[in-house]
C-alpha cells in the first residue's frame, strides 16, 4: 500500500473528528439542560483531541503542523463526509448525528485497533475505548427521547430520516479501498457499514423508531473526495478567522 | 468566572424578616457562625440568611452560566488546537460551576427552573461585567485572564463563609479555576509579547475592559448599602473596596510587566498607605448598566431565552418519562 493511500486515510478521519467536534462545540452554554450541556462539550472536546491524534501521525508522514493543515486549508481540500459539516439544528438532529457518526466511529477504531501499521493502531485503540463511552450515551438518550412522549418522539424519528442519507455518506468508498483491504490495513467501508447497519438497528428498534429500508435510501457522496455542501466554508472561514490574521505568528 | 458587587436586598426588607425571629435561636445561629461553624441546609436559619444566600448564590450560578456566552462565541475561532481545546474545556468548566451553584442554592429552597425563569425574565441579576461585548480574540482573553482572576479573589473570600453547601461548591470551582487564570494569562503573554498586531489587539482590549472590571467588585463602600449583618453571619466576606484592592495589587504589576498600559492617568500605589489609588469609576454607568441599559443585555438575555426555548422539549420529555408515561410508538 503507497503512503498516498494510507494519507487519504488518516486525513478522512481526521477532517471527520475536526468539523463535528467543532459542530458540537457549538452547543457550549446553548444545551437544553446544563447536564447534557456539560456532557456534549466533553464529546466535543474528545473529538477535536483526535483529530490532532490524527493530524499528528500526518506531521509524521511528512504533512505540515497540525495547526497548518488545519486551519489553513480551504473547503475542498478538507476530506469529511458532508453529514458532520451540516448546521447543529435542533438538540434531536445533533443528538441522532452523534449517534449514527459515533456508531460509525467505534467499529472504525476498532478496526484499524488491529491495523498492521503501528502507530495507526496505537491511537485507535485509545480512541476506541474513548468512543465506547460516546456511543453508550447516544443508545441512552436516542431510547430515552425516543420512547419520552410523541412530541420528542416525532423529533427524533424526523431527524433520523433527514440524516440517514449523509449518514451513509461516511462509507463513501475510497480509491484505495482494495488496498486497505489487501494489505490487511482494514477490512474497508462496505465493511464498516454492514456491521454500522446491524448495530444501529438494534438500538433504533428498542427505541421504537422506524428504520426506512435502506435500498430506499439514497447516500450522500462527495465529502471524500473535496465536493462540499454550502455549510462547509463559512464554518472553516470562522475556525480560522484569527488564525488568518497573522498564520506565521504565535497564538 | 463569577463577578461581585452582588445586590443584596434592601435594608427595609431586612428588618421586617428579622423582627419576628425567634431570639433565642437567632442567637445560638449566631454564637454557632461565630465559633465558625457551617450552618448546613437542615439547620435553623433565620429567614433573612435563606433569602440573602439564595440570592447570592443564584446570582453567582447567573453568572458562570451567562458568562459561559462571551467566551463561548470565541471557541469556533480560537486559534490553533491548543487554545481550541483549552476553552472549550474552560467554558465547559463555567458551566459545571452553575450546575454546582444551582445545586447549591436548591439546598436552600429555590429550584433550578425557578432561578432560571427568574434569570431570563430578568428578575434576578448576573454579574455586569458580562454585558460588555467581545469584539476580538483579545477581549476573550482578557476574560479569562482578569475577569477569572477578579473572580477567584471574590470566591476565596466567600469559600470562607458560613453556608456549608455554598463553600464546598466554592472549594471545588477555586480549583478549576486556577487552571482558568493560568490558561487566560497565556493567552495574553502571547498576545502582549507577540506581533505588531496582536500587540495592538491587546491593548485595545484591555483599554475596553478596564473600565468593566473596576467595576467589577460593585460599588465602593462609601457609597454601597449598608451590609454588617451580612458580615457578621458570613454571608459577605469581604468588601467590595477590599476586593479590588486585592485584585489591583495582585495583578496591575503584571499587566505592567507585559508592557501594557491601563488606561486611568491616576492609578498609582501609593507607598505609605500600601493602597492603591485610581480615578473614580462611573457608578453612573455600572448601575445603568446593572439595571439592564448596558451594550449586550438584550442579547445576553435574548440567547439564554432561545437556548431555553430551544432545549423546552428535552426537559418536557425527561419529565414525562420520570413521571412513568412512557410513550408507546404505534405500530407502523
Ligand atoms: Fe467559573
Ligand atoms: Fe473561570
Ligand atoms: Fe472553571
Amino acid at each position: 500500500m503507497t503512503e498516498e493511500a494510507l494519507k487519504d486515510l488518516l486525513y478522512k478521519i481526521a477532517d471527520d473528528q475536526l468539523i463535528l467536534g467543532h459542530r458540537n462545540s457549538e452547543w457550549t452554554g446553548m444545551g437544553p439542560l446544563l447536564e447534557e450541556d456539560i456532557a456534549f462539550s466533553s464529546m466535543a472536546q474528545d473529538k477535536v483531541g483526535s483529530s490532532l491524534a490524527f493530524y499528528t501521525l500526518l506531521h509524521d508522514l511528512g504533512e505540515q503542523e497540525p495547526d497548518t493543515v488545519a486551519f489553513t486549508r480551504n473547503a475542498e481540500q478538507f476530506h469529511n463526509c458532508q453529514f458532520v459539516e451540516l448546521p447543529i439544528g435542533e438538540y434531536n438532529f445533533s443528538l441522532i448525528r452523534h449517534f449514527l457518526f459515533d456508531h460509525a466511529e467505534l467499529i472504525r477504531f476498532q478496526m484499524l485497533a488491529e491495523c498492521p501499521i503501528e502507530e495507526v493502531a496505537q491511537v485507535a485503540k485509545k480512541l476506541k475505548g474513548e468512543v465506547k463511552y460516546h456511543v453508550m450515551h447516544a443508545n441512552t438518550w436516542i431510547k430515552q427521547l425516543s420512547n419520552a412522549n410523541e412530541e420528542a418522539h416525532t423529533r427524533m424519528q424526523e431527524s433520523l430520516n433527514y440524516a440517514l442519507p449523509y449518514a451513509l455518506g461516511i462509507f463513501e468508498p475510497s480509491q484505495f479501498e482494495n488496498d486497505f483491504i489487501e494489505a490487511g490495513i482494514y477490512p474497508g467501508e462496505k465493511a464498516i457499514e454492514t456491521k454500522w447497519k446491524e448495530n444501529i438497528s438494534k438500538i433504533l428498534t428498542e427505541a421504537g423508531l422506524t428504520l426506512p429500508a435502506w435500498d430506499s435510501i439514497e447516500a450522500v457522496y462527495g465529502g471524500r473526495y473535496g465536493k462540499h455542501t454550502e455549510h462547509l466554508q463559512p464554518l472553516l472561514s470562522e475556525m480560522t478567522e484569527v488564525f488568518n490574521v497573522d498564520p506565521t505568528a504565535d497564538w | 468566572m463569577y463577578g461581585g458587587g452582588q445586590v443584596f436586598e434592601p435594608s427595609s426588607t431586612n428588618n421586617d424578616l428579622l423582627k419576628d425571629e425567634d431570639p433565642k435561636k437567632l442567637a445560638e445561629f449566631e454564637a454557632r457562625i461565630a465559633r465558625g461553624e457551617k450552618i448546613e441546609p437542615k439547620d435553623w436559619m433565620p429567614k433573612l440568611y435563606r433569602k440573602q444566600l439564595i440570592r447570592m448564590i443564584e446570582q453567582h450560578g447567573h453568572s458562570e452560566i451567562i458568562g459561559a456566552l462571551p467566551e463561548g462565541t470565541w471557541i469556533t475561532r480560537a486559534p490553533g488546537f491548543k487554545r481550541k481545546l483549552a476553552l472549550m474545556a474552560k467554558v465547559q468548566d463555567e458551566v459545571g460551576h452553575a450546575q454546582l451553584l444551582y445545586g447549591a442554592a436548591e439546598t436552600l429552597g429555590k429550584s433550578r427552573e425557578q432561578m432560571i425563569q427568574d434569570l431570563i425574565t430578568g428578575k434576578s441579576k448576573y454579574s455586569n461585567i458580562f454585558n460588555y461585548p467581545t469584539f476580538t480574540w483579545a477581549d476573550s482573553c482578557f476574560i479569562s485572564w482578569l475577569v477569572d482572576a477578579g473572580a477567584i479573589v471574590n470566591q476565596l473570600a466567600n469559600a470562607r463563609g458560613s453556608y456549608g453547601p455554598y463553600c464546598r461548591a466554592l472549594d471545588r470551582i477555586c480549583a478549576e479555576e486556577s487552571f482558568h487564570l493560568k490558561y487566560g494569562h497565556h493567552c495574553v503573554i502571547h498576545l502582549a509579547t507577540g506581533t505588531p498586531k496582536q500587540r495592538e489587539m491587546m491593548q485595545e482590549a484591555v483599554n475596553r475592559w478596564w473600565a468593566p472590571m473596576m467595576h467589577f467588585f460593585g460599588p465602593s463602600d462609601k457609597i454601597s448599602t449598608h451590609t454588617e449583618i451580612l458580615t457578621k453571619w458570613k454571608v459577605k466576606m469581604a468588601t467590595n473596596d477590599e476586593c479590588r484592592q486585592q485584585f489591583l495589587d495582585m495583578y496591575v504589576p503584571k499587566i505592567w510587566e507585559l508592557g501594557l498600559t491601563i488606561p486611568d492617568e491616576n492609578l498609582k500605589r501609593n507607598e505609605q498607605t500600601g493602597e492603591w489609588e485610581f480615578t473614580e469609576p462611573d457608578w453612573e454607568e455600572f448601575k445603568r448598566v446593572i439595571n439592564g441599559d448596558g451594550p449586550c443585555n438584550k442579547e445576553r438575555l435574548a440567547v439564554r431565552r432561545t437556548a431555553e426555548e430551544r432545549g423546552a422539549w428535552v426537559r418536557r420529555a425527561l419529565a414525562s418519562k420520570t413521571k412513568g408515561e412512557e410513550y408507546v410508538a404505534p405500530m407502523a
